[in-house]
């Protein structure tokens, strides 16, 4: 049985001007991966930073068009969102790690400290198992008050991994999680991504073909600010109905 | 050849001429250097003699800094307590201050408010120094006297406050720049978490930027330890070994100013005094310098 965890409908999207995103409509669902690929400058990206508003930093950033979470049945484009809420239930992992100057503790910690959580033995459980679920307890938990500068940069997105698990979030956004990363790191975050659908759900921007073929259950492309095409990713890649899908995949642009 | 439009004896001519030019430069260069060694070199030679007069102990422990009386006492604590009380001063109301302009500029303010804002602040410190001195004197010791009526005419607080307001753009312009080189995803990665703009600014961001931040304070400490007209001016002109702000007292830069006005014969322990004043000023900024411009460095290195 798949349910759906958010629906985005009718999504347009403006830098000022200049319309990023064309009337997109897409299902996301629970407990899935769902990938977005295509060319650089195609708005995959813009579409993942409209989950949680990221957009509102900037100022001209324009949304027309919904983004409904379910159950709830609520649209978090709707100016009556607060922003800051809507972050704290869907986390970010970003293109390159990007932990803060503090202790691999504060560093997992901080989105609880920040929601004013002081109990430290709260704190504790929390850190280690979202250390854990991020793949990184066994490597630092004997030294979680070193400053997180110290881990290898695969460490290091594992640890904002893990920073953005700790609140337990419903839905975890990943903005080319490995494009920074070798391959061993790589294979290490695409195997957590496999295990973190069984209690998330996941949505993937990747540069990377292979890589939206390897981890997700779902693979939408988008080509200039266009869905062209939204498909499990079985199907997607091995038999696209759509010419320009088929193009890209098989390498003939992109 | 189509190319070869010199002949020898021209070619050789030009070559000579960059070389000369090269050595101009250099020398130019090598003059601030020189100024710079020949100072340092003038304060040890003149301070030699001195200490062959006063003994180093004395020098440290004596409470007294009369050099110019008849029973002369060669105390420095005085001056340097007296140094370290304004300095205070104008650190604890220009660090806090100039901090939360920073932040503000750096994390609230939009593009519009900050390039208007910032030169503004920077005019602060266009104002001369002097005018600062009997703005201190003559309108915050008043003010400050309605608050505090014991306090004396020439005092450290008025004179540490003004410093204080002078060193706030320094603080403010360095530690926002040091606070705008953090790069932009550390910012979204802590939005992105949920955090406000302020849990931001002060968690992450500040942190981030610390070695700049402590570069401005320490550039900071070491302008308000070396500035000299305010505190020659509203502070007093006589050394006091005391920690009460509320006090008049003299700094080692208010001594050198009064002692170079007056007319001491060359040569005497008196007149040496300047240079050993001098030199021990020279060894504070120095060392806050060096130690500012250390912190600075480290932190452009934190995200290249």
């Amino acid at each position: 049985m798949v349910n759906e965890r958010a629906i985005i409908k009718n999504l347009n999207f403006y830098y000022g001007e200049t319309q990023v995103l064309q009337n997109i409509s897409l299902p996301i669902f629970k407990n899935k991966v769902t990938a977005m690929i295509g060319p650089s400058g195609c708005g995959k990206t813009t579409l993942l930073r409209c989950f949680n508003r990221m957009h509102d930093l900037y100022p001209g950033n324009r949304y027309e068009g919904e983004i409904i979470l379910l159950p709830e049945n609520q649209n978090i484009l709707h100016k009556n969102v607060d922003p800051i809420e809507l972050r704290m239930r869907i986390s970010m992992v970003f293109q390159k790690p990007n932990p803060f100057p503090k202790s691999i503790y504060e560093n997992v910690a901080y989105g609880l400290r920040i929601r004013g959580v002081k109990k430290r033995s709260f704190l504790d459980d929390q850190v280690e198992e979202a250390l854990k679920n991020a793949a990184l307890w066994d490597e630092v938990k004997d030294r979680l008050s070193d400053l997180a500068f110290q881990l290898s940069g695969g460490q290091q997105q594992r640890l904002c991994i893990a920073r953005a698990l700790a609140v337990d979030p419903d839905i975890v956004l990943f903005d080319e999680p490995t494009s920074a990363l070798d391959p061993i790191a790589t294979q290490k975050i695409e195997e957590l991504i496999q295990v973190l659908k069984e209690r998330y759900t996941v949505i993937i921007v990747t540069h990377n073909m292979q890589q939206a073929a390897r981890v997700s259950d779902y693979t939408a492309f988008f080509y200039l600010g266009e869905l062209v095409e939204f498909e499990t990713t079985n199907i997607l890649f091995t038999n696209p109905k759509v010419k320009k899908t088929e193009d890209y995949i098989t390498g003939r642009f992109g | 050849m189509k190319f070869q439009t010199f002949n020898k004896n021209s070619k050789k001519l030009l070559c000579f001429k960059e070389r000369l030019i090269e050595v101009g430069l250099f020398l130019c260069a090598f003059l601030s250097i020189l100024i710079t060694l020949g100072i340092v070199f003038i304060l040890i030679s003149e301070s030699i003699p001195f200490f062959r007069e006063v003994s180093i102990r004395d020098f440290l422990t004596d409470p007294q800094w009369t050099p110019l009386f008849f029973d002369a006492h060669y105390g420095i604590a005085s001056l340097i307590l007296g140094t370290m009380v304004t300095t205070f001063v104008a650190l604890s109301f220009a660090i806090p201050l100039g901090s939360i302009i920073a932040i503000y500029l750096s994390e609230y303010a939009s593009h519009h408010v900050r390039e208007t804002i910032k030169p503004i602040l920077e005019l602060l410190s266009a104002v001369p120094t002097v005018v600062y001195g009997y703005f201190a004197l003559l309108f915050v010791t008043p003010l400050l006297q309605k608050i505090f009526p014991e306090l004396s005419g020439f005092n450290m607080l008025s004179a540490g406050f003004v410093m204080g307001i002078m060193i706030v753009p320094y603080v403010s312009s360095l530690c926002e720049d040091a606070m705008r080189a953090v790069p932009m995803y550390m910012r979204e990665g802590s939005l992105a978490m949920g955090a406000t703009k302020l849990q931001t600014s002060l968690r992450v961001i500040f942190p981030s930027a610390i070695s700049g931040i402590v570069a401005a304070y320490i550039l900071a400490l070491s302008r308000a330890v070396g500035e000299t007209m305010i505190v020659a001016i509203a502070a007093g002109m006589q050394p006091n070994l005391t920690l009460d702000p509320r006090e008049p007292a003299q700094t080692l830069t208010a001594y050198i100013v009064q002692v170079s006005l007056g007319d001491l014969p060359h040569g005497t322990v008196g007149y040496q005094t300047i240079f050993v004043c001098g030199l021990i000023l020279f060894l504070m900024t120095f060392v806050f310098n060096i130690f500012g411009h250390v912190m600075k460095k480290l932190t452009r290195e934190v995200y290249e």
